[in-house]
């Protein structure tokens, strides 16, 4: 027990602390594919040692709710990055939250930033978070697919037995995952805000979704919500890799499968890092009314792959 | 050539497929219908005070007919300046007369926008900073008020109003975009301009022939050729000076320079503006080697005072060896991005259908320039006006019809691979010779006014100097007065996040018309 609680720590910590280096490696290929000297992997980094070190500005009419956001944010960040089994499996952490708990989890982040985002009243925050509501309530019920299908092969909803299942059973090839992949890549980029939902980079405030949220945090409070999204794309890919490349995660109670299983983490998130900005990079941003249709097709791949599963491997 | 429409209206030739016109203030509701009915259009207006000679205040607007640009002047009395509204027959004199009001107190009489334009809160409302008792010193500091504007507002269940700059997230020139939406659903878009209103014609007044074109030239950076050429034909056409043939092919060289210099800068911005960082960085690259080579043979990436008056002040070095083969380079490799565009599935389906301004529209507003020719407004000075040495250039216009984003880029690809012939055209047949003439000194009061096609589309630049020599008054028209109104339209039920997409497809200028 106690090593699981030692464990969870680390794991919990390696997460936060390794989630700005996977922003930038995405940052660093997205540069070198388009072309451009690419700024170093640390960047991230370097960006929020300079915003902690700044003095806060708050618009005047701001409630604590304000305030209060970013940490609530980072704090169900840090939570979901605890519950996903990255390095070990079966963590004390897990059983507190199932797959659709953390989709729980997740959403609790987004309506504390759309809150935060309408709290100053500014047009664009408003904006946004009319936007990122767009966005999310097409984007849970195909996440939720996507668990479902993995639950229904492992016949739980809990993450460890999913992994443990897909992991540690006997090899068995699932075409209905194939589905689930596919819809569960693009639930990410659009969760993350990634083209072509949304554009990271723009400086255009009228077509931001997610920046659009946040433009009125300076300093810390940016800092920490700049950290949650390199958090959630560390928890994003750390759940995609469980679900669909679990082949590596060290089972529960064996320590000696930790070191290569560090290192196959580290691989995975390089490789999928590459991919994920390689898609950007010959991708554009679809208009913003086509982001249903992005989210609909991932959904339909959701169910699909539920009805494949019933079909061909029950 | 004297008729215009169904009236003769004796047209003084100023040069070629230049006209000057002095009608009374009533015949010019009159001549406007005229060349509204021959299929022409307006495309400047301005004022100017000429108390010191005795003859009160002018209005000067310039139309376009089949005849080339006619320039009508008309005098108006000293106490209470007014002439007939035009905005009526040509919506796009809307805005020039309200600046023309806030800089010289020259009404509009009837018009139906008689809100300020120019004036926001740095000058009285009562002083007019173009008459020229006004002083050009640093204003005393000026009590704080509101800069209240009349937006129209748009009522209604569920509509928005966002209000947008004029400070932006970006690097770009200021402006306030007030939209009201419904949704994400654009129901009118208002803008407000003028924030970068330096008095650049008021600087003009008493300065020497030289300076006024390196003045001229920075009126809106990206088309400092156009300017600097349009400013330095209508001084030449004053003082009668003959520019050396050669001086004249090179400033067409520089001019077609600029124009492919600011397509491939703005075909990349499109492909950013949608997200596909890679078009961005690609016309950008290509863009870079073109300044550099341009900085390289001319002294300066965006040719800055490379054309003066009497000529231009330097020579091509070599042949143009280097520049060709950047040329041939460039053609293939702008094919190549323009097949990468063409493909990509997402980026045609956000451009196609976008910021639509049908032709009829776009007839009525006066849209002009490259947005015009993506909506089948078929003028181009180099193609039906041509001045030497585009006369013997045989240029090729590019025009689209469905006026939407992808129609713009059209053109803008179409008109870097003309501009690219021309370039090679040019250096080919490029005259020996001199390339400056020196002014002979003025006697008199004298006229004269500049047309060019520059990218973005026609400069008209008004001189009028004075009899000791020095600029009298200077007015430097940009295509942008005419263009920023078709915005507003161009806009209307798309969504807000498509706005930056639309607002670049035009890349209008604002210093060009706050000046």
């Amino acid at each position: 027990m106690t090593t699981g609680i030692l464990l969870q720590i680390a794991q919990t910590l390696a997460a936060i602390l390794l989630a700005p280096l996977l922003m930038g490696w995405v940052n660093q290929c997205r540069a070198w594919l388009q072309g451009r000297s690419a700024p170093p992997i640390s960047q991230p980094y370097r960006t929020l040692r300079k915003l902690f070190q700044k003095d806060a500005v708050i618009a005047h009419n701001a409630s604590p709710l304000f305030r209060f956001a970013p940490y609530m944010v980072f704090a169900c960040m840090a939570l979901a990055a605890g519950i996903v089994p990255t390095i070990a499996n079966d963590l004390p952490f897990s059983p507190a939250a199932d797959a659709i708990a953390l989709v729980g989890v997740f959403a609790l982040a987004r309506v504390f930033l759309a809150l935060a985002a309408m709290d100053i009243g500014t047009s664009f925050g408003s904006l946004g978070a009319r936007r990122e509501m767009l966005v999310a309530f097409l984007a849970e019920p195909a996440l939720l697919m996507v668990f479902f299908t993995a639950s229904l092969i492992s016949q739980s909803t809990e993450l460890p037995v999913i992994v443990q299942t897909l992991a540690h059973k006997e090899f068995v090839i699932y075409p209905s995952m194939a589905f689930a992949a596919v819809a569960f890549w693009m639930i990410s980029v659009a969760e993350n805000a990634r083209i072509p939902v949304d554009n990271p980079t723009t400086h255009l405030e009228l077509t931001m979704i997610h920046e659009a949220m946040i433009l009125e945090y300076s300093a810390r409070h940016l800092a920490l919500i700049e950290w949650a999204v390199a958090l959630k794309l560390f928890t994003y890919s750390a759940l995609g890799i469980a679900l669909f490349l679990p082949w590596g995660i060290a089972p529960q109670g064996d320590l000696s499968a930790l070191p290569l299983a560090v290192l196959v983490l580290l691989l995975k998130m390089l490789l999928g890092g590459t991919v994920l900005s390689f898609m950007e990079a010959i991708s554009a941003k679809v208009r913003l009314f086509r982001a249903p249709e992005f989210l609909g097709t991932a959904f339909l791949l959701g169910v699909l792959g539920m009805l494949i599963h019933f079909l061909l491997e029950v | 050539m004297t008729r215009i429409g169904t009236h003769d209206w004796n047209l003084e030739a100023q040069a070629q497929h230049i006209w000057r016109i002095r009608p009374e203030v009533g015949q010019l509701s009159t001549l406007a219908r005229d060349v509204k009915d021959a299929g022409g259009q307006l495309v400047a207006l301005w004022g100017s005070d000429d108390r010191s000679s005795h003859n009160g205040y002018g209005l000067h607007t310039a139309f376009i007919t089949a005849a080339g640009l006619v320039w009508a002047s008309v005098g108006l009395p000293e106490d209470a300046p007014a002439y007939p509204d035009l905005a009526t027959l040509f919506p796009q004199a809307d805005r020039m007369q309200r600046a023309t009001f806030d800089l010289l107190g020259i009404r509009a009489e009837g018009a139906v926008d008689d809100r300020k334009w120019l004036r926001h809160s740095a000058w009285a409302a009562d002083s007019f900073p173009l008459r020229k008792d006004f002083s050009a010193q640093p204003l005393a500091p000026y009590p704080a008020h509101s800069d209240a504007y009349a937006f129209i507002r748009v009522e209604g269940d569920g509509v928005h109003e966002i209000p947008v700059g004029p400070i932006h997230a970006g690097v770009i020139e200021p402006g306030h975009f007030r939209f009201s939406i419904i949704g994400d659903r654009v129901l009118k878009l208002e803008q407000r301009l003028g924030y970068t209103h330096q008095g650049v014609e008021k600087r003009f007044e008493g300065m020497d022939l030289d300076s006024g074109a390196r003045l001229a030239g920075r009126v809106s950076g990206d088309s400092h050729s156009a300017y600097a050429w349009a400013y330095c034909m209508a001084v030449e056409q004053a003082t009668s000076c003959n520019v050396p043939e050669r001086a004249v092919w090179l400033r067409a060289l520089f001019l077609e320079i600029e124009r492919v210099a600011n397509h491939l800068g703005d075909l990349g911005y499109l492909g950013n503006d949608v997200a596909l960082s890679f078009g961005f960085m690609q016309f950008w690259r290509l863009k870079e080697d073109w300044l550099r080579l341009t900085a390289k043979m001319f002294g300066h990436r965006y040719l800055f005072d490379c054309i003066v008056p009497g000529g231009v002040a330097v020579d091509l070095g070599d042949d143009g060896y280097a520049m060709n083969r950047l040329v041939h380079r460039l053609i293939d490799e702008v094919a190549e991005l323009k097949h990468v565009y063409d493909e990509h599935a997402t980026l045609q389906d956000r451009f196609a259908n976008t910021g639509i301004c049908k032709p009829d529209m776009a007839a009525r507003l006066g849209l002009t320039g490259l947005a015009g020719r993506g909506s089948a407004q078929a003028w181009d000075a180099r193609v039906q006006f041509p001045q030497s040495p585009y006369d013997s250039l045989d240029v090729t216009m590019a025009t689209q019809r469905k006026g939407d984003v992808l129609a713009r880029a059209e053109v803008r690809f179409a008109e870097v691979f003309e501009s690219l012939r021309l370039i090679h055209d040019i250096l080919k047949r490029m005259p020996a010779g001199p390339i400056r003439q020196a002014l002979a000194p003025t006697q008199s009061a004298c006229e004269g006014i500049g047309w060019v096609e520059g990218w973005r589309g026609e400069i008209i630049v008004a001189v009028s100097i004075g009899a000791n020599g020095k600029l009298e008054r200077v007015h430097p028209h940009d295509p942008s007065w005419q263009n920023w109104p078709l915005l507003e339209i161009g806009i209307l039920g798309n969504i807000v996040p498509d706005f930056p997409l639309i607002n670049k497809s035009f890349n209008l200028s604002y210093s060009g018309q706050d000046l």
